[in-house]
């Protein structure tokens, strides 16, 4: 069943590469791609994007591992981003990613056994009228304090597995 | 309507938008209610508020009164807010509002008058002058027609009709627009660059870089989000003048909403025929497409910007070449930053004799700032260039809050410095900042108060660069992970005088032999620090002490035995049990307690449990 599934998953990215107009420059686009339908980037995936676009694999993992919003290691189903912007630090944001370790049980960059949650620092996303800013997926929550936190993360566990 | 093949055709289009549509702009005989719905309006619940608005309108039979989604109305401390403008000119601001406060809006400000607690008078922009914000707020950012009908692709007509390639470079020249990215690079001159450089393919390109990557810089998300289509037009403009007739936007991933408003806009003004092929009737071909970046503050320098566009890591080149002679696949490239792109068509439709008006001399027209970090009214203002840090804080920005004292101003991002209190009056420009060991870099402004302690602000930008530098040369990749280093050091109590000496030499050194605009800039907030701050970094390395108390390595936690009536509270909350007795007799005969400096984690659990407020921080 898992691997009827990944065939597909496959599918629908090789889909993708050959409806584009070029594949000149079009790495960056396809790892986007691919990210959003594998969740994440594993070698397998690398090697299979490396071929399809003819490009030594070693250039597909140098622009995976340069830039940060690609990812090798898999997140959880709520992936908890604190913003670590200058004005979101100033204003405690560093506390705040400690209470959610504290509370979710993983540090920064880790994700939960249970894959329920992944935690990280992510860059400014230029919501500093709301700081401290937390992201849980595409949930925004402004000017967190430390009390919130336990009160977000009970919110996603109450709704746990369940889409 | 069909696709505007002449500027009548565009006059026309223009009427029609403000009978129908876009009548908002000019029609002062209905109350208009805009509500600001950029990303932090939309986090802050701007979506509910709006619902309810139009929901509470329709249910009551409001009559003549129209809701309007807006980009970014500036007032991010106030968010969600609803702008009111009535038909009398009089204008009031719901502030800080959910979804049902919005209908109370309706049902009791609207239709009983009763001003309730939301309702705030209009503060005005005060010092503001809004050029490249002039329609943020103002219209319906995914609606083409109310940009037209505020005289949007005017400009755009205008150069293609009545002004010749060399003309409308001219005009830039002479309006004296520098680039807002940061370097402040003459934005005529560059587009000369363009027109005069040819490849044998004839291929030239137009790039726009809205890879905002500064943390606590967000001018130019809300740009794209409140006003996408002058980036569009102003990019049009700069592919007539060079000769080029594609253009790319590269934008942050982190921006999803700047990329849904950039997808709609540039639909939009391919159906108007405002952009593809034959725009306006002309033989003038343009389009643009946008390129999503990955996470690399470094994709902001440009020849990295285009090493990420092939597709590659994000790695500067080294110059020259320069973009304008070899750029994107190697063909003349012309590259500029989201804000001035917002400014060209506003240059180009009232002259630059106008632009010139504004400003200063050396550096005409105006600058949007990012203000926040320990400030009142944090939000996007813009000021003209000159204006002082001091107006900008107090005047603009309402001082800051609990009265405390103004310590520090943060400009320019990771790139720039830390400006103290006694140079408050520095007019901003981008030669008197670099003067004072800062920069304007994007327009970032973080104010900081007495408790920021400035060793770790620099340690902070320190651990961004040293995240960030992609790499590619020595000084930048390990200088600056030694300059972090040594400041960790110092904010854990280890440093030495040596290290401040060590600190100065090696950040000279990186500035003067780094590749990019990046290692060029790096020790940027620590050299500035050293500069203005010394006492602060003598006062952790010799004292061992942090002022503002932000180094929780350096504090010490103390008994003051004159208050200490031996209760043991403190020492039973204690998580390590480094609270002993001594065999000192305080109060009713029991014994002093003392913190021992060696065992404690300085976790302050001792501190609100004592009674008598006997243990103090130092």
């Amino acid at each position: 069943m898992a691997q009827t599934n990944e065939k597909a998953l496959y599918a629908q990215l090789d889909e993708f590469i050959d409806g584009l107009p070029t594949l000149q420059g079009a790495l960056i686009t396809v790892l986007h791609k691919a990210q959003g339908i594998f969740g994440f980037l594993p070698v397998e995936v690398q090697n299979h994007v490396a071929k399809k676009l003819d490009i030594p694999a070693s250039k597909v993992y140098g622009v995976v591992t340069f830039y940060s919003y690609f990812t090798m290691t898999k997140k959880g189903k709520y992936r908890v981003n604190i913003c670590m912007g200058t004005a979101c630090f100033v204003l405690g944001a560093g506390d705040i990613l400690n209470e959610f370790a504290k509370e979710i049980g993983v540090q920064s960059g880790g994700t939960t056994e249970d894959e329920l949650f992944s935690l990280d620092a992510l860059r400014c996303v230029g919501a500093c009228g709301l700081a401290p800013v937390v992201m849980v997926n595409e949930k925004v929550y402004g000017k967190v304090k430390k009390d919130d936190v336990k009160g977000i993360v009970d919110e996603f566990k109450a709704k746990g597995g369940v889409a | 309507m069909a696709k505007v093949k002449s500027i009548s055709d565009l006059t026309a289009y223009k009427n029609a938008a403000l009978a129908g549509d876009s009548k908002h702009i000019v029609d002062s005989s209905i109350t208009r209610l805009y509500v600001g719905m950029a990303t932090c309006g939309v986090a802050a619940g701007a979506a509910d508020v709006m619902a309810a608005l139009q929901e509470e309108i329709d249910k009551n039979g409001v009559k003549n009164t129209i809701v309007i989604p807006t980009g970014c109305i500036g007032m991010c401390y106030a968010e969600p807010m609803v702008e009111i403008r009535h038909p009398d000119g009089k204008t009031v601001f719901a502030s800080g509002i959910n979804a049902d406060d919005a209908r109370k809006v309706v049902t009791d400000y609207l239709m009983q008058k009763q001003a309730g607690e939301f309702i705030k008078p209009n503060v005005g922009y005060g010092k503001q002058v809004r050029v490249a914000l002039r329609n943020c707020g103002n219209i319906n950012p995914e609606n083409i027609c109310d940009y037209v009908a505020v005289g949007g692709y005017e400009a755009l007509a205008k150069c293609l009709t009545s002004m010749s390639r060399e003309g409308v470079i001219e005009e830039m020249k002479k309006s004296g627009l520098r680039g807002r990215g940061g370097a402040g690079f003459p934005t005529g001159v560059k587009w000369e660059f363009g027109f005069k450089n040819n490849s044998p393919s004839g291929k030239k390109y137009i790039l726009c870089n809205a890879d905002e990557g500064d943390p606590g810089a967000f001018m130019d998300r809300a740009i794209l989000e409140g006003d996408p289509h002058s980036v569009l037009e102003a990019m049009a403009i700069a592919g007539y003048a060079v000769g080029a007739d594609e253009g790319v936007i590269y934008t942050r991933a982190e921006y999803p909403l700047a990329v849904e408003r950039l997808n709609i806009a540039i639909g939009q003004a391919v159906e108007k025929g405002l952009l593809g092929e034959g725009i306006m009737g002309t033989d003038f071909n343009f389009t643009i497409s946008i390129s999503m970046g990955a996470g690399a503050f470094v994709c902001g320098e440009e020849t990295a910007l285009i090493n990420s566009l092939q597709g590659q890591r994000g790695e500067p080149r080294l110059r020259p070449p320069f973009p304008a002679q070899k750029g994107l696949w190697y063909e003349p490239t012309v590259n500029n930053n989201v804000e001035t792109y917002a400014m060209v068509p506003a240059i180009i439709a009232k002259g630059a004799d106008w632009f010139r008006t504004i400003g200063t001399e050396r550096t005409p027209g105006t600058k949007v700032f990012a203000l926040a970090g320990k400030i009142n009214n944090v939000g996007l203002i813009e000021v003209p260039i000159g204006t002082t840090l001091k107006e900008i804080v107090y005047e603009v920005g309402g001082g800051l809050p609990g009265g405390k004292a103004l310590k520090s101003i943060q400009t320019g991002g990771p790139s720039g410095g830390c400006i103290p209190v006694e140079l408050q009056d520095t007019p901003v420009d981008f030669e008197t900042l670099n003067a004072i060991g800062s920069m304007m870099g994007s327009g970032g402004m973080v104010v900081l108060d007495e408790d920021d302690c400035m060793v770790n602000i620099a340690k902070f930008y320190l651990d961004f660069t040293v995240e960030e530098s992609c790499g590619k040369c020595t000084p930048c990749r390990i200088g600056n992970t030694r300059l972090y280093e040594i400041l960790d050091k110092i904010t854990m109590g280890h440093g030495t005088e040596q290290d401040l000496v060590e600190l100065r030499q090696l950040g000279e050194v990186i500035k003067d032999t780094s590749l990019c605009g990046l290692g060029n800039s790096a020790p940027n907030p620590v050299l500035s620090t050293l500069n203005y701050f010394m006492d602060e970094y003598k006062a952790h390395v010799i004292d061992k002490k942090c002022p503002a108390g932000a180094c929780t390595d350096l504090l010490t936690y103390k008994v003051v035995p004159a208050k200490c009536f031996g209760c043991t509270l403190c020492a039973r909350v204690c998580p390590v049990n480094c609270i002993h007795t001594v065999d000192e007799i305080v109060g009713n005969n029991k014994k002093l307690h003392v913190i021992d400096q060696n065992e404690c984690i300085k976790c302050g659990a001792c501190v609100p449990k004592c009674p008598t407020k006997a243990i103090v921080v130092e």
